[in-house]
């Protein structure tokens, strides 16, 4: 009897260091920077589930319809996030996705460009845009904070007083008839999966129009870019050098140069992206409606970084995922449309979102002292 | 080929008009550890920070294995194999050890264009590594902030002797650390330079310096005060010459009933 107690005991005293504390799977799990944001959107489901189930909300049409919302805000919000961790900001997203529908729209309409030739352009401007905002937040030093912020109005006021110049208004209408044919155009403009509604709406499986069209046509654009982009961004977090730098410059950007990581270069990449994003939005946007307006983005840059907040990035960098952005833009979209259907004024959105990135905010600090608890 | 690895001939640095440093000269064997002592304000920084290749010496000359170089840059330096471990070790606490272990320089695996970071291998290697030097990381993935001051600075070290290091300088390892951590970071220095590395190793301790070191190098005012042999040299000699003399006698004796306390 005493033989096998004691061989049991060695047993664990090899496999155990005595002063660990076993660490329980759901503790490893709540390591995990997405984790909140999971649990949340789960939540916000069962939420909904109970008191809008029965109202048309998870029809076909109405789940694209609130996934088209959070979609688009997800673009921008898992750039956003990719550029938080790499320990920056860019609140000149919203300002961007204005100018950038004004970079598609008046070429187009006013110069006669091929409409694939202004959403080129429009990238374009977006490459340089967020260099510039990259290269003077490197060469500086300055917080980002403010250095986009100085962007956001540029930017914005550009935007409004260049249209009005070439225009004479702040509206650019009429780019509808320009997408049938265009060689670039589909890709920001087609409703894709379209024989899959057709099929369920001829086995009457879902909600169809009097003409026996379904109702929901496909799935929107906005939602194949938001989940390629939420694969392709958490693949180079977690599995590329590439990734491991922006954790990296976002950690500790002195750190990270002295071992040889290119920081600066991390950084004005990741500016880029956020332009690029916002371009993407953008292009979405101003093709779906057939028009571009000046003001449209305003105020986007906060809901991305509320969004990626929610998700589990560290407001100081270094922490955070894409994945759980898209979380938290998933959250957004959801309550934003999720509340039309309930008997809650709509006024109350926002009343929701501050109240959820507060939490948000409180979580990931008591997360952050966890992970960086000393011994 | 010269009997020393690396040599620093007459290094000076001015910045404007201050003179950072002047006429200091250090030469090392392999498998020597070469203590540099000074007060704040000695030129201890602007000296590793040259070394390091951060700065260029105004004057003076390097020569690495017998041959003359200049460092333009710290990948220079890094790339001739001498590596500089600053006192914030450039580590990240919230990363993880292995990816801290590999930061910017990762293994990869996969086709060219699609190459991706190789995980399992550098989690392998980190806790092989670790391991090696008695530190049991339980799980490679945990966060660094997680480890005690002593662990995190012999991560630094090894992750430096890992990537080909010849030369190590190192920024007072033993400055932020309770007496227990610095013996077990001083011996994993001793245990590095007996596998054939030079050791620099930057201190203003001389109670850690004096057990390791083959050679002291005195540095005060941005000048060297000569480079002695342990043999020749006392604790208490280098002590007061580290200080610039009388006015630290006082102290001596006190801090000698300290260590004697100790």
């Amino acid at each position: 009897m005493s033989t096998k107690s004691k061989s049991i005991e060695t047993k664990t005293d090899f496999n155990q260091d005595e002063r660990l504390k076993k660490v329980s799977k759901l503790r490893l799990l709540l390591n995990r920077p997405e984790l909140g944001a999971l649990g949340g959107a789960i939540l916000v489901f069962i939420f909904f589930g109970i008191v809008a189930g029965d109202t048309g909300m998870f029809s076909a049409y109405g789940v694209l319809n609130f996934l088209d919302v959070s979609a688009n805000l997800g673009i921008i919000a898992i750039a956003a996030a990719m550029l938080m961790i790499g320990g920056e900001f860019d609140l000149s997203i919203g300002s961007m996705i204005g100018f950038a529908g004004i970079c598609i729209a008046i070429p187009a309409i006013y110069w006669g460009w091929p409409l694939w030739m202004s959403i080129i352009f429009a990238f374009s401007m977006a490459v340089l845009v967020g260099y510039f905002n990259g290269i003077l937040v490197v060469k500086t030093g300055l917080p980002s904070f403010i250095v986009t912020l100085a962007m956001l109005f540029i930017l914005r006021g550009a935007t409004l007083a260049l249209t009005r110049l070439i225009t004479g208004r702040t509206q650019v209408p009429g780019l509808r008839v320009l997408i049938e044919d265009d060689p670039l155009a589909w890709i920001f403009a087609t409703d894709t999966f379209k024989w899959v509604f057709t099929w369920l709406g001829s086995m009457n499986l879902i909600a169809l129009r009097t003409d026996g069209t379904p109702l929901a046509t496909g799935i929107p654009p906005s939602v194949i870019w938001f989940i390629a982009l939420a694969i392709i961004t958490t693949w180079i977090l977690m599995k590329t050098r590439y990734g491991n730098w922006i954790f990296a410059s976002g950690g500790d950007k002195n750190g990270a140069n002295n071992v040889g990581v290119p920081v600066g270069r991390v950084k004005i990449s990741l500016f880029i992206g956020t332009a690029v994003a916002a371009t993407i939005f953008a292009t979405i946007q101003v093709l779906d409606a057939g028009s571009a307006d000046t003001m449209r983005g305003t105020l986007k840059e906060l809901e991305a970084i509320a969004a990626a907040v929610v998700g589990g990035c560290l407001l100081t960098g270094g922490y955070g995922s894409a994945i759980g952005a898209a979380f938290g833009a998933l959250i957004f979209g959801t309550v934003s449309m999720g509340i039309f259907y309930t008997d809650v004024d709509t006024d109350w959105f926002k009343v929701f979102l501050g109240a959820m990135m507060l939490i948000a905010v409180i979580f990931n600090n008591y997360i952050r002292r966890k992970v960086t608890e000393s011994k | 080929m010269s009997e020393y690895l690396v040599q620093f001939n007459n290094i000076s640095k001015f910045f404007g008009k201050v003179i950072a440093l002047k006429d200091v000269t250090m030469k090392l064997k392999k498998g020597e550890i070469m203590c540099l002592l000074g007060d704040n304000g000695a030129g201890k920084s602007t000296l590793i920070k040259t070394l390091a290749g951060v700065h260029r010496p105004d004057e003076g000359e390097i020569i690495v294995e017998g041959k003359k170089t200049i460092f333009d840059s710290p990948k220079d330096a890094l790339d001739m194999g001498i590596a500089t471990v600053y006192q914030d070790l450039a580590l990240v606490s919230l990363m993880s050890v292995t990816r801290n272990f590999f930061m910017g320089r990762e293994p990869m695996k996969g086709l060219p264009f699609f190459k991706t970071f190789d995980i399992e291998k550098a989690n392998k290697i980190a806790a092989e590594r670790m391991g090696q030097i008695g530190i049991d990381v339980r799980d490679p993935s945990q966060a660094v902030g997680t480890m005690s001051g002593g662990e995190r600075q012999c991560l630094a070290i090894s992750r430096a002797i890992y990537f080909g290091a010849k030369v190590l300088v190192l920024d007072e390892p033993t400055s932020a650390l309770g007496v227990h951590q610095a013996s077990v970071v001083l011996k994993y220095i001793v245990k590095a330079a007996s596998q054939g590395l030079a050791v620099i190793l930057i201190t203003h301790n001389v109670h850690h310096a004096y057990p390791v070191g083959n050679s002291f190098t005195v540095l005060n005012r941005g000048k060297s005060l000569g480079t002695y042999e342990k043999k020749n040299i006392s604790r208490e000699k280098l002590l007061s010459m580290m200080a610039g003399g009388e006015e630290l006698n006082k102290l001596e004796v006190e801090l000698q009933e300290m260590n004697r306390k100790n």
